[in-house]
């Protein structure tokens, strides 16, 4: 089956190696005999709300993220229609700020999001740096652990009720105090981690090709085929062995 | 003043002796840390007694080379104060000025972060800024912030003070605007220019609009020949320029320096378009510094290689040849000057201490695909050695032609294994990495350890 994907501003947001994320995607999806369609949509792109089956937006530099989000905000309905209609979400860093209610200053003026993710982020005085462990549950009775890297200023505070995408086992997370880390709206996950994020947790790559590929077929998320992911366990292991032993101390 | 940096300097000089005696790594820092935490303003001190004053190198790629070429150019005419192996805090800066008897021109590297002190400290005669790339998120932040930092560096440097730049990058050349004694050198040559910009390169929306710029040559990353179709902010005329280049795969390159003192011919025993940057950038500091272009011919004829960034060591039958790769933008250009013979093995290594960036994401940035399809074997090793294959096998690579080996060790030696008598063995290492396997290639007669140094 064909699975749409659209890449929001990767001229502009790509600087924790986002495409790392997509490579995975691509390589998993075509090993169970799918075909990952990648599109980029850029400034003044129009977004349809049912065209694709999966959005992914990453992180970039303060001054590229300022040049694209003015157009992001524009599209805020779309993409909370594509979310409501079970579209897969993948926000990274960046992109995650971006799609919560905003990003405000220091000076108390707030940068407006597209408002998918009920959350705010806030300027923060130092960077929380450092490699992270999470832990997920995705679908009740599954845990996973999640193992990433992250580097940001701002601090998000969730919504009362908000769903996080997991619990922090070692490093800062969405504030460096909750213990939370990203933020789930449906089939929608907003994160810091990068690292990047999929190459060493398989089990989301497979978890975000199952959802695409429910929307792109109106049915259920099948379930994927095992891989060996022998070297995929090896550098998730290794990761988070940094975490434990470095990972930033809330 | 002068007694106390008389009794401070011994005690710091002992310390550097004493740490080499011990086999500590060569106390290349030690001394300087210990006379930086006494007397910071030691530093100023040493710095003011050098008669011929103070040049400073900085970049995010590059510096420790085109800090050496300089030194080869510059140390025809001057007994140096110079940090070779290539510390370049202030405590690095401090060791050099301490060892160096007698010296009369500093000429030092800077970190890009250590910048502003090191201007403030040393009042150069001339200062060098080749370029900005994104590098160790995790330790230097975005290339913004360092933008900045040096931004308000550049606005406290003595008026007497040449500034040299590299016209190709935007963000770099935009810090001699407005200034009167400026030197702008870059490329010439649009038949090396990159098709499209690379995937990593950085600096590509306008400084002044916002609007992508337009690019008549890209030749490194974002450097290169720009222009903005919506403002016209591009790049400055030319100082000194490399023309006619000619890439020679590992063995060097060749090229025309154009400069306003006369015009010759540079053949350069370093590898890749980055080598002709960084000689380009070394000829016009040695020009700010009062060199003639004679001398600058003969020093960059004279140079094969800086300490760990491009070595080609015997090692039996075979050659070691290693070359640091520290960040994409240097990465791929150490990937491009293979693309023309891809050796029949590679050994890639890892690491991920802080001198190599915690944050290993950056592999991700790196353009390795166009040479997986030639590389036969593919020796992965280091601390995040696993990280590496994925990289490469999400890339493409079939899993049959990787090994992951993670001691360094062993995967030299599995690579030697694997390469054939009187070929070489491309070994690529991260910072740490490259250290250690140093370490071993020291223990074991091949090459001599860093602090021994090759003479200017």
């Amino acid at each position: 089956m064909k699975i749409r994907v659209g890449h929001l501003y990767p001229e502009y947001l790509n600087i924790y190696a986002d495409r790392g994320n997509i490579a995975v995607l691509a390589r998993r999806a075509a090993l169970r005999g799918h075909e990952l369609a990648v599109e980029s949509i850029g400034l003044g792109d129009e977004l349809e709300p049912g065209g694709h089956d999966l959005l992914y937006i990453g992180g970039g530099q303060d001054r590229e993220q300022a040049l694209i989000a003015p157009d992001l905000t524009s599209k805020d309905e779309p993409i909370r229609e594509a979310v409501a209609r079970g579209v897969a979400v993948l926000a990274v860093c960046g992109g995650y700020q971006l799609l919560g209610r905003g990003y405000r200053g220091r000076d108390g003026s707030l940068m407006p999001g597209a408002c998918l993710f009920p959350h705010e982020t806030r300027a923060g005085e130092t960077r929380m740096i450092g490699d992270v462990l999470l832990e997920c549950e995705l679908e009740p009775g599954a845990p996973h652990p999640l193992a990433g890297f992250e580097n940001h200023a701002g601090r998000t505070l969730l919504d009362p009720g908000a769903e996080p995408l997991g619990q922090v086992v070692f490093g800062f997370g969405n504030d460096g105090e909750s213990g939370f880390e990203g933020c789930r709206v449906g089939r929608a996950i907003g994160t810091y981690l990068h690292g990047p994020l999929l190459p060493r947790n398989p089990w989301l790559a497979d978890w975000l090709l199952s959802q695409a590929l429910a929307h792109a077929s109106g049915g259920d998320p099948p379930e994927l085929d095992p891989l060996p992911d022998e070297l995929e366990a090896e550098a998730y292991r290794v990761a988070a062995g940094r975490a434990r032993a470095r990972g930033g101390r809330r | 003043m002068g007694v106390r940096i008389g009794l401070e300097t011994i005690a710091a000089r002992t310390v550097g002796r004493l740490s080499r005696v011990a086999g500590r790594g060569g106390g290349t820092t030690l001394p300087g840390k210990l006379l930086w935490k006494v007397d910071p303003g030691a530093v100023d001190a040493l710095a003011a007694r050098l008669p011929a004053g103070v040049a400073l190198i900085s970049a995010t790629n590059g510096k420790t080379t085109t800090t050496a070429m300089a030194a080869r150019i510059l140390g025809a005419d001057h007994r140096l104060a110079w940090n070779r192996a290539g510390a370049n805090l202030l405590s690095g800066i401090a060791s050099a000025l301490l060892s160096a008897d007698g010296a009369e021109l500093g000429l030092f590297e800077v970190d890009e972060a250590a910048l502003p002190e090191a201007i403030e400290r040393t009042l150069p005669r001339a200062l060098s800024l080749a370029n900005l790339f994104r590098d160790q998120l995790d330790r230097y932040g975005e290339l913004e912030v360092v933008a900045e930092r040096w931004r308000t560096a550049v606005r406290t440097l003595p008026e007497r003070t040449m500034l040299v730049v590299n016209a190709d990058d935007p963000v770099v050349a935009d810090l001699a605007v407005g200034r009167e004694r400026v030197l702008l050198f870059g490329l010439d040559d649009a038949r090396h220019a990159r098709p499209t910009l690379q995937h990593a390169a950085d600096s590509k929306y306008c400084l002044r609009c916002g609007a992508p710029y337009e690019y008549a040559a890209a030749y490194v990353g974002h450097l290169g020949d720009y222009r903005c179709p919506a403002c016209g902010h591009a790049r400055p005329p030319l100082d000194v320029a490399a023309r006619e280049i000619e890439l020679l795969g590992l063995a060097g390159s060749r090229f025309r320096l154009a400069t306003s003192a006369g015009e010759t011919e540079i053949e350069l025993a370093l590898p890749g378009l980055y080598n002709v940057y960084n000689a380009v950038a070394a000829s016009s500091l040695g020009l700010a510094m009062g060199a003639s272009v004679g001398a600058i011919r003969a020093g960059l004829e004279g140079f094969s290689a800086a300490f760990g960034r491009f070595e080609r060591i015997p090692a039996g039958k075979r050659r070691i040849v290693m070359l640091l790769i520290k960040n994409p933008a240097g990465a791929n250009e150490v990937l491009r000057t293979l693309e023309t013979g891809v050796p029949p093995v590679l050994v890639l290594a890892l690491n991920d201490a802080i001198a190599d960036g915690r944050d290993v994401s950056w592999i991700w940035d790196v353009d390795f695909e166009p040479l997986l399809p030639h590389a036969g074997r593919v020796v992965v090793t280091g601390e995040r050695a696993a990280e590496l294959g994925l990289r490469l096998v999400y890339g493409g690579l079939p899993h049959d032609r990787l090994e992951v080996v993670p001691s360094l060790e062993s995967a030299l030696d599995r690579g030697l294994e694997l390469t054939e008598a009187g070929t070489d063995l491309v070994v690529l290492p991260t910072y740490t990495a490259m250290l250690a396997l140093r370490g071993i290639l020291t223990e074991r007669g091949l090459v001599r350890p860093y602090w021994d140094g090759d003479a200017p």
